[in-house]
């Protein structure tokens, strides 16, 4: 188990490297780095002064051992439009998204376990189209606009929430439920397919013929058996869920992380979008750490690989 | 082929409502009652014709600048269409030529390249694209170029493996032996094996695409303002969304249509060319 943590460990390292590779090429995909990074109002000579400075004459691995230097230590520069360290302004952000996205993670599994194992036992009922159909649907409607149409109905005209910011459990749950929706479709639709796998293999049937009640048959040997699958789709659906966060967070005005990147952007405040992209890809990657490490103890033939 | 997709009830519903937006963007100045760009002032923020505050004119309203909502929604299917289809092109390109070089040649080559479709997979999807929009800018051609740089991954890695298993069979050792090139190999003798594939996740990250472009319009970073699309008709209705709901709905069903469309399609596609294909 030891080494298979360490080897996790020693990939998961590779990819962070790898990911402020990407960060740092795309940051000179412009061109001009240095025109992201000054404000819109710097004059030519405070543009040159900030090059200078910054080093960005140097040479471009010069520029990235340093970036990833002040990468390592939590230093992403200032924040022209908040005067305060980057990395400080995006940690500030990060309670308001951890909120929501733990409540659309359980408000997604609630719906897709139950639709899941229904969907499966009564495969090819009315009741199964119907989910089938929700969950397609689930995958195929931008998250703006459910949001959007959530607020018209729930907040403007049945006045049940508030139409948005942060403000007490109430206005967690149009988010929440927006942000959910795309996971419990894809849960939902995996849950269904190996469920029916799985009630198809012989240790079911010695299980129903053993005389055991309907329900454990389902519950203790086909779920329980469906649930390591489960498990790494929520570590990808957590990718999902942060890259969601952007959209769903500018729709409800969610003071979290994916609105800060996006009002970064609009601001030109790059130390910060710049920040932000680096540590929404590392909780990323560290969550599927997590999720690999449980799975090998889940089941231990993954940790031959 | 087409037999089968009249069978197949939800395969031919998906070919229907694609066949529904390719007319509207094919046949946009033709059917669009009026001019999207025109701005009729004295008629701004009407509602639709079948509630109270419209004006017959205008069949769906107009928006806040008096432009009609419902010639804007046709030309906007020709945005959307022409990132899918231009965006998935391009990441099927750059995918399927590093998959095919990835997985016949092997060694270090191979490795580079799946190590940076594993980086790229670590990266939400809609993150990295914003990035790359934030730096680059808006524009259409920007658009297709983001499309094609967070989508080749799938083609890759699917094209590798299969190409993997492709080179191993006898044939292939038979051209070889016969002095075909690498070149040859690939491109006549891999390649069509592995289309039907190729097509299929193309119609799937299609469905994908359609869904980026218009999140990136919606947030204002995709295709340049003056242009109309449903993103960002969504975006600009939310303004006045209290007094003026209907105009927020309109551009969502549209894009919820043609992703089930393009994602029913493609189910079909995958059933009918390959029913074991894991995408």
């Amino acid at each position: 188990m030891a080494a298979y943590i360490w080897r996790r460990l020693v990939q998961s390292i590779f990819v962070l490297l790898g990911i402020t590779i990407v960060v740092f090429c795309v940051l000179h995909l412009s061109g001009d780095p240095v025109q992201l990074l000054v404000p819109p109002s710097a004059s030519q000579a405070d543009v040159e002064q900030i090059r200078q400075e910054m080093g960005f004459n140097d040479p471009l691995y010069q520029q990235y051992f340093r970036f990833l230097k002040g990468a390592v230590q939590g230093d992403f520069g200032k924040s022209f439009y908040y005067n305060e360290p980057a990395l400080k302004v995006v940690l500030d952000r990060v309670p308001a998204t951890t909120e929501l996205a733990v409540v659309a993670m359980i408000i997604s599994l609630v719906i897709a376990i139950p639709a899941g194992i229904i969907s499966a036992i009564k495969r090819n009922t009315v009741l199964d189209m119907l989910i089938r159909f929700f969950a397609l649907l689930g995958q195929c409607v931008p998250s703006f606009w459910f949001g959007i149409m959530l607020i018209l109905l729930f907040a403007v005209n049945l006045h049940l929430t508030p139409t948005g910011g942060r403000s007490g459990f109430a206005s967690v749950i149009l988010p929440a439920i927006t942000l959910g929706m795309f996971s419990a479709a894809s849960i939902t639709r995996i849950l269904r397919s190996n469920m029916i796998e799985i009630m198809g293999m012989e240790y079911i049937t010695v299980a129903k013929a053993k005389g055991l009640t309907r329900f454990s048959v389902i519950m203790k040997h086909a779920f329980k058996n469906a649930l390591s699958s489960i498990l790494t789709m929520i570590g990808m659906q957590f990718a999902a869920l942060l890259g969601g966060a952007v959209i769903v967070e500018t729709v409800f005005a969610w003071p979290g992380v994916g609105r800060l990147i996006v009002q970064s952007i609009t601001n030109n405040d790059f130390m910060v979008v710049e920040a932000t992209v680096v540590l929404l890809a590392m909780t990323f990657v560290f969550i599927n750490f997590v999720v690999d490490i449980l799975y090998g103890v889940i089941n231990p033939r993954v940790r031959m690989r | 082929m087409l037999k089968s997709l009249i069978h197949s009830k939800t395969g031919l519903l998906g070919a229907l409502i694609l066949v529904f937006i390719v007319f509207l963007a094919l046949t946009a100045n033709l059917i669009s009652p009026h001019n999207p760009f025109e701005q009729d002032i004295v008629h701004k923020l009407l509602n639709p014709v079948w509630t109270a505050g419209h004006d017959a004119k205008y069949f769906l309203g107009t928006d806040q600048l008096g432009r009609d909502v419902l010639s804007r929604l046709i030309y906007g299917s020709r945005v959307t269409l022409m990132v899918a289809f231009s965006g998935t092109v391009v990441a099927g390109i750059v995918g399927v030529i590093l998959g095919c070089i990835s997985g016949y040649y092997g060694g270090r080559i191979d490795a580079i390249v799946m190590r940076i479709a594993d980086i790229q997979l670590s990266f939400p999807f809609i993150l990295l694209a914003l990035f790359i929009a934030a730096v680059l800018g808006s524009g259409l051609g920007n658009v297709v170029l983001i499309a094609g740089l967070c989508c080749w991954v799938q083609y890759a890695r699917m094209v590798r493996g299969e190409v993997l298993s492709i080179k191993e069979i006898e044939y292939v050792e038979a051209v070889r032996a016969l002095g075909g090139s690498n070149m040859r190999i690939i491109f006549v003798h891999i390649l069509p094996n592995i289309a039907s594939t190729i097509i299929v996740i193309a119609t799937l990250q299609m469905a994908r695409i359609v869904l980026m472009e218009a999140s990136l319009s919606f947030l204002g970073l995709g295709v340049p303002i003056e242009i109309p699309t449903w993103g960002r008709m969504l975006a600009e209705s939310r303004v006045n969304i209290v007094s003026y709901p209907w105009h927020a709905v309109f551009p969502g069903v549209l894009i919820t249509l043609t992703v089930l469309g393009v994602n029913l399609l493609g189910d079909w596609m995958r059933d009918y060319f390959d029913p074991n294909l894991d995408v």
